[in-house]
């Protein structure tokens, strides 16, 4: 929804990056939180800064509302640098992720409370706080406070304070981390057209890839203090670089290699764990004798018990293990060489369990496409 | 069955029909008997000694003063009680007095107490770790010393030949001309060194009320405010403050009402000229055994301090509503 919106600021080599984050490190005493990150984001993006715990997507966050000041580095946005601009006079708010909202203030309240600071008259301002409510649907709620409200309702009134203040930069703290199931569907969806209709860069921080990719523009995958790769997230998702974010964005098989020839298009890995030989669409940079990793999503993969015609990366093993989630189904596959490949099968025929691809126990054929796999060096 | 276990207790219904003639006595031992027990126990306290005394003083405060052993008695004709000590409390300038100088005091006391525990509960909240408990155990060191030696200390403290006394002395000389030097700060024996003392001792019960109080707010309502555009102190005033009232409240009323009845310090260090009504109650019963009197004045001050008791009921009732 997004995507088409900004106009993929990030590949026209002109544009000024509205958010720039340049050599950042923060340390905590000996504990280096973010390591030396140097990021852009551009106007209207919607970015999300996705990593485990610990992985220094907050203080990243927290750095650029100005409640951490980096160790290292400097912070512009808008072109101003910020790096030493108190959070009080920064253009950038942010929504908690417990959504810290008063609670000894009404819905009201806490809407127009960042508008006391600007300059507007009273009127102007109960005319902004009113606009807000709408934006979240809120209007019927304006004289409750926190407490009476639900948690899905909770987060909106933490999204129009916010947003009342018409920031340049909106910080989400895991948005959705809260809420139940159904309600992250809806409210995700909401996110992305308040951000569409507002035009404000939203920066989002999560642990959870799928709020990551379903929402975001762009994705930066942070471990340990690193930002890991940066990409749209079918770039993320089906061209990782590194084995750590192929293995935490969904999930991946891999099995490792070496480089036995490459042609102009192909490369040949020879695998003890597929016992045999894959052929893969060949990286640019790979050598004859490289220790690699072939990596396959589960989807990607066919599964039958029929052997296939073409014999290319094809090979035979045992189903294991069989879950059934009623869209698809997830193979556990045992090769003889006793390594495991999962294997995904949308369920697109209707039928019952006997008429499944396979059972337990059942001798089925594997096999993918070279243009299906990503080849990784170690 | 009526009147046995509530449903919250989780009987299975099958069991409530309890064949066999289960009576509720046995059924109320069998399921509640040790929560009742327990919850009884400082119901029972309180009525042995708090609300049977308070009925004796009650019916003393209704009585004659005699000369006799027990120094009261009550008239032998209807309506058997006299109101004349309440009559005599509202028309002898004395207890009003008294009164009013306690409220002063405790008020003065109260505020000062407010003014310095504030900055100090809030330091202690956000300090960090090992420094917090450091900081929380210095401010109940005192207790560890009789109450009694610590007022001591501070009448040796405060009397004209101390060190204190003659420090502050030289203090204040550098300020006077020559001709209106003074020989030493007239402290004892006055308002103001109950005041001081009342501060002193009674400081912690603000101080405590108040960190339990800081000490549970949740730091990112600051960061929230800060964000939102309100520097430092705009948000102390519009996020700490309201919603530390709670703790103000409780470590207020801490300190003022038995700041009001005090008897030990405005003894030890007070004016007798101007004396509080703990003092005033002390002379009643033990100078002039007056005991109705004595028990008329301190169902009065029970009756005045209930007002800010109740307001703090009220509190205690609406945070425990907000917390949900």
């Amino acid at each position: 929804m997004g995507i088409e919106n900004t106009g993929k600021a990030w590949e026209t080599p002109k544009t000024e990056p509205f958010i720039r984050i340049e050599n950042v490190t923060k340390k905590f005493s000996d504990f280096i939180a973010v390591n030396n990150v140097s990021l852009d984001i551009y106007k209207g993006e919607l970015f999300a800064l996705l990593g485990g715990s610990g992985c220094g997507k907050t203080t990243l966050l927290r750095m650029l509302s100005g409640f951490e000041s980096p160790t290292e580095g400097r912070v512009w946005i808008d072109g101003q640098d910020m790096t030493s601009v108190p959070p009080y006079e920064r253009p950038v708010n942010m929504m908690f992720q417990s959504y810290a909202l008063f609670p000894h203030m009404t819905v009201e309240q806490n809407v127009g409370y960042g508008l006391k600071h600007e300059k507007l008259t009273k009127a102007q301002r109960q005319d902004r706080v009113k606009q807000m409510l709408d934006l979240v649907q809120l209007s019927q709620f304006a004289g409750r406070k926190p407490h009476q409200l639900s948690g899905g309702q909770r987060q909106r009134v933490a999204l129009a304070r916010a947003l009342a203040k018409q920031p340049k930069v909106l910080l989400l703290d895991e948005p959705l981390g809260a809420l139940d199931k159904k309600l992250r569907e809806h409210t995700q969806f909401e996110i992305m057209n308040i951000q569409e209709k507002t035009g404000i860069t939203f920066v989002v921080v999560t642990h959870d890839q799928e709020e990551a990719m379903t929402l975001s523009t762009r994705i930066a995958v942070m471990d340990r203090g690193i930002i890991r790769q940066t990409g749209t997230p079918t770039e993320i998702y089906e061209f990782p670089k590194t084995k750590f974010v192929a293995d935490f964005i969904g999930s991946i098989n891999q099995f490792a290699g070496t480089v036995k020839s490459v042609t102009k298009d192909k490369a040949v890995v020879a695998c003890a764990d597929w016992a045999g030989e894959i052929t893969v669409d060949r990286d640019a940079s790979v050598a004859v004798g490289q220790n690699v990793s072939v990596a396959v999503r589960p989807e990607k993969i066919s599964i039958s018990k029929k052997a296939p015609a073409k014999t290319l990366n094809a090979i035979e093993g045992k189903v294991i293990d069989l879950g059934y989630f009623g869209k698809d189904s997830l193979y556990r596959v045992k090769l003889p060489s006793s390594a495991l490949v999962r294997v995904n099968r949308v369920n697109d025929q209707r039928g019952r369990e006997t008429e499944r691809v396979a059972q337990w126990e059942d001798k089925v054929w594997l096999a993918f496409e070279p243009s299906a796999a990503i080849l990784l060096k170690d | 069955m009526a009147g046995v276990a509530p449903q919250n207790s989780g009987p299975l219904p099958q069991e409530l029909e309890l064949p066999g003639g289960k009576t509720g006595f046995r059924n109320w031992l069998d399921r509640n008997a040790w929560r009742d027990i327990i919850i009884a126990v400082p119901y029972i306290w309180l009525i042995l000694f708090f609300v049977a005394p308070f009925i004796i003083i009650i019916a003393m405060s209704l009585a004659q003063s005699v000369i006799a052993q027990p120094p009261f008695r009550f008239d032998e004709t209807w309506p058997y009680v006299t109101f004349e000590n309440f009559e005599r409390l509202f028309s002898d300038y004395v207890y009003l007095r008294g009164y009013l100088t306690s409220l002063r005091n405790a008020l003065i006391a109260t505020a000062l107490c407010l003014l310095l525990g504030y900055p100090m509960a809030l330091g202690i909240a956000r300090a960090k770790g090992v420094w917090r408990n450091i900081l929380l155990l210095l401010v109940i060191l005192p207790f560890w010393t009789s109450f009694l030696l610590r007022v001591y200390a501070w009448m040796g403290m405060m009397g004209s030949n101390s060190w204190f006394n003659r420090g502050l002395t030289s203090l204040i000389n550098v300020f006077l001309p020559a001709a209106s030097e003074i020989n030493s700060v007239p402290m004892m024996n006055s308002n103001f060194a109950v005041i001081l003392v009342v501060v002193y001792s009674y400081l912690p019960f603000m101080i405590l009320p108040l960190f339990a109080n800081l000490e549970k707010l949740d730091f990112t309502l600051n960061e929230a405010a800060m964000d939102l555009g309100s520097k430092p102190m705009t948000v102390f005033r519009d996020v700490t403050l309201p919603l530390s009232i709670p703790g103000i409240v409780a470590g207020c009323l801490l300190v003022f009402i038995p700041a009001t009845g005090e008897l030990v310090i405005p003894s030890l260090v007070g004016n007798a000229g101007d004396p509080m009504i703990g003092r005033v109650i002390n002379d009643e019963f033990s100078l002039n055994r007056h005991w109705p009197m004595a028990s008329a004045i301190a169902v009065a001050l029970l009756m005045l301090l209930v007002v800010p008791i109740m307001l703090y009921n009220r509190m205690q009732e609406r945070a425990a509503e907000g917390a949900k």
